[in-house]
Protein backbone atom coordinates (compact mmCIF):
# COMPACT_ATOMS: atom_id res chain seq x y z
CA UNK A 1 0.00 0.00 0.00
CA UNK A 2 0.74 3.06 -0.42
CA UNK A 3 0.94 6.82 1.33
CA UNK A 4 -1.77 9.09 -0.65
CA UNK A 5 -1.78 12.85 0.77
CA UNK A 6 -5.78 14.07 0.38
CA UNK A 7 -7.20 17.30 -1.32
CA UNK A 8 -11.04 18.20 -0.50
CA UNK A 9 -12.96 20.77 -2.49
CA UNK A 10 -15.50 21.56 0.03
CA UNK A 11 -18.23 23.71 -2.42
CA UNK A 12 -17.72 24.61 -5.99
CA UNK A 13 -15.87 27.85 -6.36
CA UNK A 14 -13.37 27.09 -3.65
CA UNK A 15 -10.24 25.89 -3.71
CA UNK A 16 -9.13 22.04 -3.05
CA UNK A 17 -7.85 21.99 0.48
CA UNK A 18 -5.08 19.27 2.12
CA UNK A 19 -7.43 17.32 4.44
CA UNK A 20 -5.11 14.22 5.42
CA UNK A 21 -3.85 10.94 3.93
CA UNK A 22 -4.30 6.95 3.57
CA UNK A 23 -2.90 4.53 2.38
CA UNK A 24 -3.96 2.24 -0.67
CA UNK A 25 -3.11 0.40 -3.55
CA UNK A 26 -4.16 2.66 -6.70
CA UNK A 27 -4.92 6.12 -7.12
CA UNK A 28 -9.00 4.79 -7.82
CA UNK A 29 -8.57 3.29 -4.45
CA UNK A 30 -7.68 6.22 -2.98
CA UNK A 31 -9.64 8.06 -4.17
CA UNK A 32 -13.01 5.76 -2.69
CA UNK A 33 -10.89 5.39 0.62
CA UNK A 34 -11.11 9.47 0.85
CA UNK A 35 -14.60 8.96 0.26
CA UNK A 36 -15.55 7.19 3.27
CA UNK A 37 -12.58 8.09 5.05
CA UNK A 38 -13.06 12.21 5.02
CA UNK A 39 -16.39 12.84 3.18
CA UNK A 40 -19.28 11.05 5.22
CA UNK A 41 -20.66 14.37 6.09
CA UNK A 42 -20.89 16.30 2.84
CA UNK A 43 -17.34 17.67 3.27
CA UNK A 44 -16.83 17.56 -0.48
CA UNK A 45 -17.53 18.24 -4.00
CA UNK A 46 -14.58 16.78 -5.60
CA UNK A 47 -11.22 14.79 -4.40
CA UNK A 48 -7.29 15.20 -5.54
CA UNK A 49 -5.22 12.51 -4.38
CA UNK A 50 -1.82 12.52 -5.16
CA UNK A 51 0.99 9.50 -3.76
CA UNK A 52 2.79 11.50 -0.44
CA UNK A 53 6.23 10.90 -2.25
CA UNK A 54 5.66 12.96 -5.18
CA UNK A 55 5.26 15.90 -3.10
CA UNK A 56 8.12 18.33 -2.98
CA UNK A 57 8.03 20.07 0.25
CA UNK A 58 10.41 23.36 1.70
CA UNK A 59 12.78 22.83 4.29
CA UNK A 60 11.92 24.08 7.67
CA UNK A 61 15.66 25.25 8.10
CA UNK A 62 14.90 27.57 5.10
CA UNK A 63 12.20 28.98 6.64
CA UNK A 64 14.03 32.47 7.10
CA UNK A 65 15.63 32.72 3.81
CA UNK A 66 11.80 32.08 1.99
CA UNK A 67 9.52 34.13 4.33
CA UNK A 68 11.53 36.81 5.91
CA UNK A 69 12.16 39.08 3.12
CA UNK A 70 8.91 39.40 2.42
CA UNK A 71 8.45 40.69 6.59
CA UNK A 72 9.79 44.30 6.00
CA UNK A 73 7.88 44.80 2.60
CA UNK A 74 4.88 46.48 3.92
CA UNK A 75 4.69 49.51 1.32
CA UNK A 76 2.89 46.15 -0.52
CA UNK A 77 -0.34 46.55 2.03
CA UNK A 78 -2.83 48.90 0.92
CA UNK A 79 -2.24 50.42 4.64
CA UNK A 80 1.15 51.61 4.12
CA UNK A 81 -0.18 54.56 2.17
CA UNK A 82 -1.90 58.08 3.66
CA UNK A 83 -5.23 59.00 2.29
CA UNK A 84 -6.92 62.14 3.67
CA UNK A 85 -9.54 62.54 5.72
CA UNK A 86 -12.80 63.24 2.93
CA UNK A 87 -11.28 61.00 0.29
CA UNK A 88 -13.49 58.74 -0.85
CA UNK A 89 -13.71 55.28 -2.93
CA UNK A 90 -9.89 54.79 -2.43
CA UNK B 1 22.78 24.43 16.32
CA UNK B 2 23.51 22.52 19.22
CA UNK B 3 20.89 20.59 20.61
CA UNK B 4 20.45 22.69 23.63
CA UNK B 5 19.59 25.82 21.68
CA UNK B 6 17.11 23.57 19.63
CA UNK B 7 15.12 22.52 21.93
CA UNK B 8 15.53 26.32 23.75
CA UNK B 9 13.96 27.26 20.70
CA UNK B 10 11.80 24.40 20.57
CA UNK B 11 10.04 25.14 24.11
CA UNK B 12 9.81 28.80 22.84
CA UNK B 13 7.13 27.84 19.97
CA UNK B 14 5.27 26.00 22.04
CA UNK B 15 5.46 28.72 24.55
CA UNK B 16 3.89 30.67 21.94
CA UNK B 17 1.32 28.50 20.98
CA UNK B 18 3.08 28.15 17.42
CA UNK B 19 2.19 24.77 16.50
CA UNK B 20 5.13 21.88 15.49
CA UNK B 21 4.86 20.46 12.62
CA UNK B 22 6.12 17.51 10.71
CA UNK B 23 9.35 18.45 9.63
CA UNK B 24 10.54 20.81 12.28
CA UNK B 25 12.86 19.55 15.02
CA UNK B 26 11.97 18.00 17.95
CA UNK B 27 13.18 16.41 21.15
CA UNK B 28 13.26 12.79 20.76
CA UNK B 29 11.18 12.71 23.57
CA UNK B 30 8.38 14.90 22.39
CA UNK B 31 8.51 12.47 18.96
CA UNK B 32 8.68 9.27 21.34
CA UNK B 33 5.41 10.66 23.74
CA UNK B 34 3.87 11.58 20.75
CA UNK B 35 3.64 8.40 19.04
CA UNK B 36 2.49 6.45 22.13
CA UNK B 37 -0.25 8.50 22.63
CA UNK B 38 -1.37 9.22 19.42
CA UNK B 39 -1.15 5.12 18.31
CA UNK B 40 -2.69 4.56 21.44
CA UNK B 41 -6.05 6.67 20.63
CA UNK B 42 -5.59 5.16 17.18
CA UNK B 43 -5.97 1.60 18.64
CA UNK B 44 -8.40 2.81 20.77
CA UNK B 45 -10.76 4.05 18.21
CA UNK B 46 -10.39 0.85 16.15
CA UNK B 47 -11.21 -1.67 19.43
CA UNK B 48 -13.83 0.58 20.34
CA UNK B 49 -15.84 -0.70 17.47
CA UNK B 50 -15.98 -4.16 18.78
CA UNK B 51 -18.01 -3.80 21.76
CA UNK B 52 -20.76 -1.33 20.04
CA UNK B 53 -20.22 -3.91 16.82
CA UNK B 54 -22.09 -6.50 19.10
CA UNK B 55 -25.32 -4.50 18.37
CA UNK B 56 -25.48 -3.74 15.39
CA UNK B 57 -27.71 -6.88 14.26
CA UNK B 58 -29.84 -6.53 17.38
CA UNK B 59 -30.88 -3.10 17.04
CA UNK B 60 -34.20 -2.92 18.35
CA UNK B 61 -35.24 -0.28 15.10
CA UNK B 62 -33.70 0.82 12.10
CA UNK B 63 -33.26 4.06 13.43
CA UNK B 64 -31.36 2.80 15.87
CA UNK B 65 -29.38 0.84 13.43
CA UNK B 66 -28.36 3.48 11.03
CA UNK B 67 -27.37 5.48 13.78
CA UNK B 68 -24.95 2.56 15.23
CA UNK B 69 -23.82 1.26 11.77
CA UNK B 70 -22.65 5.13 11.51
CA UNK B 71 -21.30 5.76 14.64
CA UNK B 72 -19.46 2.73 14.81
CA UNK B 73 -18.42 3.66 11.12
CA UNK B 74 -16.78 7.07 12.66
CA UNK B 75 -14.76 5.18 15.21
CA UNK B 76 -13.12 3.40 12.21
CA UNK B 77 -12.01 6.56 10.42
CA UNK B 78 -11.51 7.99 13.61
CA UNK B 79 -8.85 5.65 13.94
CA UNK B 80 -7.38 5.91 10.35
CA UNK B 81 -6.92 10.19 10.81
CA UNK B 82 -5.01 8.95 14.13
CA UNK B 83 -2.92 6.20 12.13
CA UNK B 84 -2.03 9.07 9.84
CA UNK B 85 -1.28 11.62 12.75
CA UNK B 86 1.01 9.09 13.97
CA UNK B 87 2.84 8.54 10.62
CA UNK B 88 3.62 11.65 10.17
CA UNK B 89 6.16 11.07 13.27
CA UNK B 90 8.29 8.59 11.06
CA UNK B 91 6.54 5.54 12.25
CA UNK B 92 5.11 3.02 9.71
CA UNK B 93 1.63 1.99 9.99
CA UNK B 94 2.12 -1.45 9.71
CA UNK B 95 4.20 -1.42 12.34
CA UNK B 96 1.78 0.42 14.80
CA UNK B 97 -0.70 -2.48 13.86
CA UNK B 98 1.21 -5.31 14.37
CA UNK B 99 2.31 -4.24 17.96
CA UNK B 100 -1.77 -3.86 18.60
CA UNK B 101 -2.20 -7.70 16.94
CA UNK B 102 0.61 -8.89 18.98
CA UNK B 103 -0.76 -7.89 22.84
CA UNK B 104 2.35 -5.25 22.80
CA UNK B 105 0.32 -2.30 22.29
CA UNK B 106 -2.05 -0.31 24.43
CA UNK B 107 -5.43 1.39 23.94
CA UNK B 108 -7.79 2.80 26.20
CA UNK B 109 -9.14 -0.56 28.90
CA UNK B 110 -12.65 0.79 28.90
CA UNK B 111 -13.43 -1.24 25.69
CA UNK B 112 -12.20 -4.13 27.92
CA UNK B 113 -15.27 -4.46 29.46
CA UNK B 114 -18.51 -6.64 27.57
CA UNK B 115 -21.95 -5.32 26.18
CA UNK B 116 -24.32 -7.05 28.00
CA UNK B 117 -27.48 -5.51 27.22
CA UNK B 118 -29.05 -2.45 24.69
CA UNK B 119 -29.01 -0.02 27.40
CA UNK B 120 -24.91 -0.79 27.33
CA UNK B 121 -24.98 1.32 23.60
CA UNK B 122 -27.01 4.25 25.53
CA UNK B 123 -24.45 4.39 28.28
CA UNK B 124 -21.29 4.01 25.84
CA UNK B 125 -22.56 6.64 23.63
CA UNK B 126 -23.33 9.23 26.97
CA UNK B 127 -20.62 8.23 29.20
CA UNK B 128 -18.04 6.23 27.28
CA UNK B 129 -17.82 9.29 24.53
CA UNK B 130 -18.92 11.86 26.77
CA UNK B 131 -15.69 11.19 28.73
CA UNK B 132 -13.84 10.99 25.39
CA UNK B 133 -15.09 14.33 24.11
CA UNK B 134 -13.98 15.81 27.44
CA UNK B 135 -10.63 14.36 26.83
CA UNK B 136 -9.89 15.61 23.16
CA UNK B 137 -11.55 18.88 22.95
CA UNK B 138 -8.25 20.06 24.81
CA UNK B 139 -6.64 17.97 22.39
CA UNK B 140 -7.68 20.58 19.74
CA UNK B 141 -5.51 22.78 20.59
CA UNK B 142 -2.60 20.29 21.67
CA UNK B 143 1.00 21.23 20.09
CA UNK B 144 1.46 19.26 17.52
CA UNK B 145 -0.30 20.18 14.38
CA UNK B 146 -1.48 17.03 12.37
CA UNK B 147 -2.85 15.59 16.15
CA UNK B 148 -4.51 19.11 17.04
CA UNK B 149 -6.36 18.67 13.11
CA UNK B 150 -7.21 15.08 13.67
CA UNK B 151 -8.93 16.52 17.01
CA UNK B 152 -10.90 18.80 15.55
CA UNK B 153 -12.62 16.30 12.69
CA UNK B 154 -13.09 14.05 15.48
CA UNK B 155 -14.51 16.35 18.07
CA UNK B 156 -17.00 17.37 15.36
CA UNK B 157 -17.79 14.35 14.81
CA UNK B 158 -18.35 12.87 17.80
CA UNK B 159 -21.03 15.05 19.32
CA UNK B 160 -23.62 12.97 17.63
CA UNK B 161 -22.28 10.21 19.24
CA UNK B 162 -23.26 11.10 22.63
CA UNK B 163 -26.62 12.64 22.01
CA UNK B 164 -27.46 9.18 20.18
CA UNK B 165 -26.57 7.46 23.75
CA UNK B 166 -28.38 9.53 25.79
CA UNK B 167 -31.15 9.61 23.66
CA UNK B 168 -31.27 5.82 23.91
CA UNK B 169 -31.18 5.81 27.30
CA UNK B 170 -34.19 8.13 27.71
CA UNK B 171 -36.04 6.21 25.96
CA UNK B 172 -35.39 3.24 28.05
CA UNK B 173 -36.25 5.12 31.31
CA UNK B 174 -39.42 6.12 30.09
CA UNK B 175 -40.40 2.52 29.32
CA UNK B 176 -41.54 -0.28 31.39
CA UNK B 177 -40.14 -0.88 34.70
CA UNK B 178 -37.63 -3.62 33.07
CA UNK B 179 -36.42 -1.19 30.39
CA UNK B 180 -36.03 1.38 33.61
CA UNK B 181 -34.13 -1.15 35.49
CA UNK B 182 -31.89 -2.28 32.22
CA UNK B 183 -30.61 1.67 31.57
CA UNK B 184 -29.51 1.71 35.42
CA UNK B 185 -27.62 -1.35 35.64
CA UNK B 186 -25.63 -0.34 32.66
CA UNK B 187 -24.87 3.02 34.38
CA UNK B 188 -23.50 0.70 37.50
CA UNK B 189 -21.42 -1.26 35.22
CA UNK B 190 -20.25 1.79 32.82
CA UNK B 191 -19.75 4.79 35.83
CA UNK B 192 -16.30 3.46 37.45
CA UNK B 193 -15.11 2.43 34.19
CA UNK B 194 -15.95 5.70 32.71
CA UNK B 195 -14.32 7.29 35.29
CA UNK B 196 -10.90 5.78 34.38
CA UNK B 197 -10.67 6.95 31.22
CA UNK B 198 -9.26 9.82 32.21
CA UNK B 199 -6.76 8.07 33.57
CA UNK B 200 -4.63 7.41 36.87
CA UNK B 201 -4.77 9.97 39.45
CA UNK B 202 -2.55 12.66 38.88
CA UNK B 203 -0.29 12.03 41.53
CA UNK B 204 0.24 8.70 39.93
CA UNK B 205 0.65 9.99 36.50
CA UNK B 206 3.82 9.60 35.30
CA UNK B 207 3.96 11.48 31.96
CA UNK B 208 1.57 14.44 33.06
CA UNK B 209 4.09 16.90 34.11
CA UNK B 210 6.10 16.94 30.61
CA UNK B 211 3.16 16.86 28.47
CA UNK B 212 2.08 19.83 29.87
CA UNK B 213 5.31 21.47 30.06
CA UNK B 214 4.90 20.25 25.80
CA UNK B 215 1.52 21.69 25.74
CA UNK B 216 0.43 17.87 24.42
CA UNK B 217 -2.06 18.08 27.57
CA UNK B 218 -3.59 21.07 28.97
CA UNK B 219 -5.47 19.67 31.92
CA UNK B 220 -4.52 17.24 34.00
CA UNK B 221 -6.29 13.69 34.43
CA UNK B 222 -7.65 14.90 37.64
CA UNK B 223 -9.17 18.05 36.61
CA UNK B 224 -10.97 16.06 33.25
CA UNK B 225 -12.29 14.13 35.55
CA UNK B 226 -13.74 16.13 37.79
CA UNK B 227 -15.27 18.46 35.29
CA UNK B 228 -16.99 15.13 33.53
CA UNK B 229 -18.35 14.32 36.54
CA UNK B 230 -20.03 17.81 37.21
CA UNK B 231 -21.34 17.88 33.77
CA UNK B 232 -22.75 14.14 33.53
CA UNK B 233 -24.13 13.96 37.43
CA UNK B 234 -27.70 16.27 36.97
CA UNK B 235 -27.57 14.37 33.05
CA UNK B 236 -28.09 10.70 35.13
CA UNK B 237 -30.67 13.24 37.42
CA UNK B 238 -32.63 14.07 34.37
CA UNK B 239 -32.92 10.69 33.65
CA UNK B 240 -34.18 9.55 37.18
CA UNK B 241 -31.33 7.22 37.44
CA UNK B 242 -29.08 6.48 40.63
CA UNK B 243 -24.81 7.19 39.76
CA UNK B 244 -23.30 3.92 41.56
CA UNK B 245 -21.47 6.47 44.00
CA UNK B 246 -22.75 6.55 47.74
CA UNK B 247 -20.13 9.53 48.47
CA UNK B 248 -21.00 11.49 46.06
CA UNK B 249 -22.56 14.62 47.33
CA UNK B 250 -22.52 18.25 45.83
CA UNK B 251 -19.93 20.50 47.71
CA UNK B 252 -21.60 23.81 48.05
CA UNK B 253 -18.06 25.62 48.57
CA UNK B 254 -16.25 24.17 46.18
CA UNK B 255 -19.12 24.22 43.65
CA UNK B 256 -17.70 20.82 42.65
CA UNK B 257 -19.28 17.11 43.06
CA UNK B 258 -17.22 15.19 46.00
CA UNK B 259 -17.01 11.38 44.54
CA UNK B 260 -15.81 8.69 46.80
CA UNK B 261 -12.81 6.37 45.69
CA UNK B 262 -11.79 4.62 42.01
CA UNK B 263 -10.91 1.34 42.80
CA UNK B 264 -7.66 1.77 41.08
CA UNK B 265 -6.90 -1.88 41.16
CA UNK B 266 -9.20 -2.81 39.36
CA UNK B 267 -7.85 -0.01 36.57
CA UNK B 268 -4.21 -1.65 36.73
CA UNK B 269 -5.72 -4.98 36.91
CA UNK B 270 -7.41 -4.33 33.25
CA UNK B 271 -4.54 -2.14 32.06
CA UNK B 272 -2.20 -5.03 32.59
CA UNK B 273 -4.34 -7.28 30.49
CA UNK B 274 -6.60 -9.21 32.92
CA UNK B 275 -9.77 -7.26 32.34
CA UNK B 276 -12.91 -8.90 31.29
CA UNK B 277 -12.43 -8.64 27.36
CA UNK B 278 -8.89 -8.10 26.72
CA UNK B 279 -8.46 -11.53 24.95
CA UNK B 280 -11.73 -11.91 23.36
CA UNK B 281 -10.61 -7.80 21.60
CA UNK B 282 -7.27 -8.92 20.63
CA UNK B 283 -8.55 -12.21 19.01
CA UNK B 284 -11.44 -10.57 17.19
CA UNK B 285 -8.89 -8.19 15.73
CA UNK B 286 -6.25 -10.84 14.93
CA UNK B 287 -9.19 -12.52 13.18
CA UNK B 288 -10.57 -9.53 10.84
CA UNK B 289 -6.92 -8.46 9.90
CA UNK B 290 -6.30 -12.06 8.88
CA UNK B 291 -9.39 -12.56 6.89
CA UNK B 292 -8.71 -9.73 5.28
CA UNK B 293 -5.42 -10.63 4.28
CA UNK B 294 -6.79 -11.88 0.84
CA UNK B 295 -8.40 -8.67 0.60
CA UNK B 296 -5.03 -6.21 0.56
CA UNK B 297 -3.58 -9.07 -1.80
CA UNK B 298 -5.62 -8.53 -4.25
CA UNK B 299 -5.91 -4.70 -4.36
CA UNK B 300 -2.08 -4.84 -4.73
CA UNK B 301 -1.86 -7.00 -7.16
CA UNK B 302 -4.60 -5.43 -9.40
CA UNK B 303 -2.59 -2.03 -9.12
CA UNK B 304 0.75 -4.30 -10.08
CA UNK B 305 -1.58 -5.34 -13.12
CA UNK B 306 -2.59 -1.71 -13.59
CA UNK B 307 0.50 -0.62 -13.29
CA UNK B 308 2.41 -2.83 -15.97
CA UNK B 309 -0.90 -2.25 -18.59
CA UNK B 310 -0.20 1.52 -18.29
CA UNK B 311 3.77 1.14 -18.77
CA UNK B 312 2.89 -1.61 -21.80
CA UNK B 313 0.51 1.35 -22.98
CA UNK B 314 2.89 3.70 -23.67
CA UNK B 315 5.74 1.60 -24.82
Amino acid sequence: MKLYEVFIRSKAGLHHKHAGSLHASDPQMAIQNARDVYCRRNEGVSIWVVESEHITASNPEDQEALFDPAEDKIYRHPTFYDVPDGVKHL
Amino acid sequence: MKNIDLEKRFQEKIDQEIRIEPRDWMPEKYRKTLIRQISQHAHSEVVGMLPEGNWITRAPSLRRKVALLAKVQDEAGHGLYLYSACETLGVKREDLVNDLLAGKAKYSSIFNYPTLTWADIGAIGWLVDGAAIMNQVPLCRTSYGPYARAMVRICKEESFHQRQGYEILLTLVRGSAEQKEMAQDALNRWWWPSLMMFGPSDKDSVHTAESMKWKIKRFSNDELRQKFIDMTVPQAEFLGLTVPDPDLKFNEETGHYDFGEIDWAEFWQVVKGYGQCNEERLEARNKAHDNGAWVREAADAYARKQEKRERQMSA
